[in-house]
């Protein structure tokens, strides 16, 4: 009776030991592929990497030089994306955290429709950038002035598209912001005889100042990685000059490092370039995401 | 004193703009939803009427200034392409695709002398053809060979992804101690950071000859390489909302377990996971949604062959990835822009089904379940 107690024990533990073991194995190996990604890149990369190849152009079919022409449009590309999406994820977040009634038809069918736009394929955001942006914004446009101006791929209608793209990151992190200012203050605002818009301006927003900073990075990094979205609404693999206008097409990053690899006609060649593009790119978009972190983790303390 | 009142009514008035401006900017999520709906799927109209065929683009320039994109690929060749294992993205002038089955795309073989016979099918009748060979002059748009390479790269990378998520979660949430929890919720979540074209390459060069070394598949690129890429991506989305939902689950239910004698890992797994299998649920159906609409991933490592096949070692072709390939070289307004842009409503529409489902109904039970209704 005691010997079947103890082997039946004894079988629990080590069925208790395979349990906990299974979930470190699961830890461990997500941790093994995001080291041998970054160790990849770093290793591989850091070759190719000079100060001549992140400011030259590239030469020769981009089978030499730099990258500099990417790493500008890339940047003009996102500050375009964070001048048009950030007032109006703002402006959500205001309205989801200050205004709505959590029970509200109308704050209820906001919330599913940002749910529904950060699941949306990014590729659909693309199409969405051809048949709206491009020619029915930039069409209608063109047909209203009579030029040919706006009814084609451009900067413009690239950093739309991102700004729709990045709409829920920017909304979901200013209202988590929002909503970690004191309702203390907002109620010592309201009895001192401001009204609801004051205290929102004077003391709510200013408040949340390093939320917003948060979104607005986070969206960036996610909008400087993206390139289904940009595919059809203005990104090139090659420029003769950099892009002067918003009506111009740019070069980017990430779409770089996919034409590049897949489709110029010697891969191996420009492989080491292919590297150190990408380096460049998580480099800029980490560089991002941790200040994100940082920042939103100094809000946190608060 | 009357001075006073009227700044007080213009104080109000200016109260009343305020929040209908942000009322109004609030609805833009809405409308976009809307019009991501309506203007996908108004692109496909083409398809509708039947002399709308070929359209010339809106914009003139709009053609000239897409196909620089695909660059140089004029240049290669069938062969040379296969040579360099480049996952071709397809070429509509020379009607190749390079890797690795040069079955596809059958216009050269067509005489012209068939565009009578062209015309009397509809373009809904090619939808169901077993081939995707768009640029033909008798082309086949059938959808099948990408529906089943989407479902088959999906489902081995939730296969693989959402396990590993689960489990991470479970580990993050019940038994790490929680200066580890503060570091490991960040750093896996570090995963979603990669931009997924830094995935497809990391795939294209690292694990596809990985792969081909350990299994020896006869194509380089395939569903399984194409599989693990996006389980890249859903591993981050499914161990985030796993976390939370098993972080939720109240305390209460862990404390009784505990005192009834149950021990950690049994309250972990019968007690805690079973209670929150609602948001588990969710975090697998957002995965699918992430995997099945990828696209820079599925164009880098599947191979980009649309065959219907059976064989998850077999090079396929998603949706996301023939949009993504195909529509740079489209002609504006033809019925392969149509059909194009039907793939797209496909997917929109599939994402907000998705979505929808754990938003009304997954959600609704997790309320339900923790009130203890």
């Amino acid at each position: 009776m005691k010997t079947l107690a103890s082997t039946t024990t004894s079988k629990k533990r080590l069925l208790g030991f395979f349990a906990v073991l299974v979930t470190v194995v699961a830890v461990v190996a997500i941790i093994g592929l995001l080291i041998s990604m970054f160790g990849t890149f770093v290793v591989q990369g850091s070759g190719q990497l000079s100060w001549t190849f992140l400011t030259e152009a590239p030469r020769n079919n981009n089978t030499e030089g730099g990258i500099f022409p990417a790493i500008f449009g890339t940047t003009i590309l996102v500050l375009l994306m964070t001048l048009l999406g950030v007032p109006v994820g703002t402006a959500t977040a205001i309205y989801l955290s200050e205004y709505a009634r959590q029970s509200a038809a109308f704050a209820r069918a906001v919330r599913f429709a940002v749910n529904t736009l950060a699941g949306v394929p990014s590729i659909v955001f693309g199409l969405f950038g051809v048949g709206f942006f491009i020619q029915f914004v930039g069409g209608g446009i063109d047909n209203v002035t009579a030029g040919a101006v706006f009814g084609k791929p451009a900067l413009l209608w690239a950093s739309a598209t991102l700004a729709v793209l990045t709409l829920p990151v920017v909304i979901v992190s200013v209202e988590e912001a929002l909503r970690a200012v004191p309702r203390e203050l907002r109620e010592a605002s309201l009895a001192l005889g401001a009204t609801k818009w004051q205290t929102i301006t004077k003391v709510v927003l200013p408040n949340s100042v390093s939320g917003i900073l948060t979104g607005s990075i986070l969206a960036v990094g996610r909008g400087a990685g993206e390139v289904a979205a940009i595919l059809f609404v203005g990104v090139v693999y090659s420029l003769e000059r950099l892009p002067s206008s918003v009506t111009d097409q740019f070069m980017h990053l990430g779409y770089h490092l996919y034409v590049l690899s897949t489709q110029s006609p010697d891969v191996e060649k420009t492989l080491p370039l292919q590297y150190a593009t990408t380096l460049v790119l998580l480099g800029l978009t980490f560089v991002l995401n941790f200040s994100a972190i940082y920042v939103r983790s100094r809000l946190r303390r608060i | 004193m009357s001075k006073h009142r009227f700044a007080a009514a213009q104080r109000h008035r200016g109260e009343h703009i305020a929040e209908w401006t942000i009322r109004i900017v609030a609805s833009t999520s809405i409308l976009t939803i809307f019009l991501i709906f309506v203007f996908v799927f108004r692109e496909t109209t083409t398809l509708f009427s039947p002399d709308a065929q070929n359209i010339p683009s809106s914009s003139a320039t709009a053609e000239e200034i897409l196909t620089p994109e695909l660059y140089n690929a004029d240049a290669l060749t069938a062969e040379e392409a296969h040579e360099l294992n480049i996952p071709e993205v397809y070429n509509p002038e020379t009607g190749t695709l390079g890797e690795p089955e040069p079955i596809a795309l059958g216009g050269p073989e067509l005489p012209r002398s068939s565009t009578k016979q062209v015309a009397e099918r509809s373009v809904w009748n090619r939808l169901t053809d077993a081939a995707w060979q768009p640029v033909s002059s008798d082309p086949k748009f059938g959808i099948m060979p990408l529906l089943v390479g989407t479902a088959k790269t999906t489902f081995l990378a939730i296969l693989l992804g959402a396990p590993l998520g689960i489990l991470a979660a479970m580990y993050s949430a019940f038994f790490a101690p929680a200066r580890v929890r503060n570091v490991l919720k960040p750093t896996i979540e570090l995963l979603a950071g990669f931009p997924s074209v830094v995935i497809g390459f990391f795939c294209l060069t690292i694990v596809a000859t990985l792969m081909q070394d350990l299994l020896g598949t006869e194509a380089r690129l395939n569903a399984i390489v194409g599989g693990i890429g996006l389980s890249i991506t859903v591993i981050p989305i499914v161990f985030s909302i796993a976390e939370e939902s098993l972080s939720a689950v109240p305390k209460s239910l862990r404390e009784a377990s505990l005192a009834l004698g149950g021990t950690e890992w049994q309250t972990a797994y019968r007690v805690m996971l079973p209670a929150a299998a609602p948001g588990v649920f969710a975090a697998v159906l957002l995965g699918i949604g992430r995997a099945f609409g990828e696209t820079m991933i599925a164009i880098m490592a599947t191979g980009n062959a649309p065959m219907l096949t059976a064989g998850i070692a077999d090079p396929v072709r998603t949706v996301a990835a023939t949009i993504g390939a195909e529509m740079g070289e489209v002609v504006w307004g033809s019925d392969h822009y149509g059909v194009l842009f039907l793939l797209g409503t496909i997917l929109f529409v599939v994402s907000f089904g998705l979505n929808a489902i754990t938003e009304l109904y997954v959600k609704q039970r997790l309320i339900r379940k923790f009130q203890g209704q």
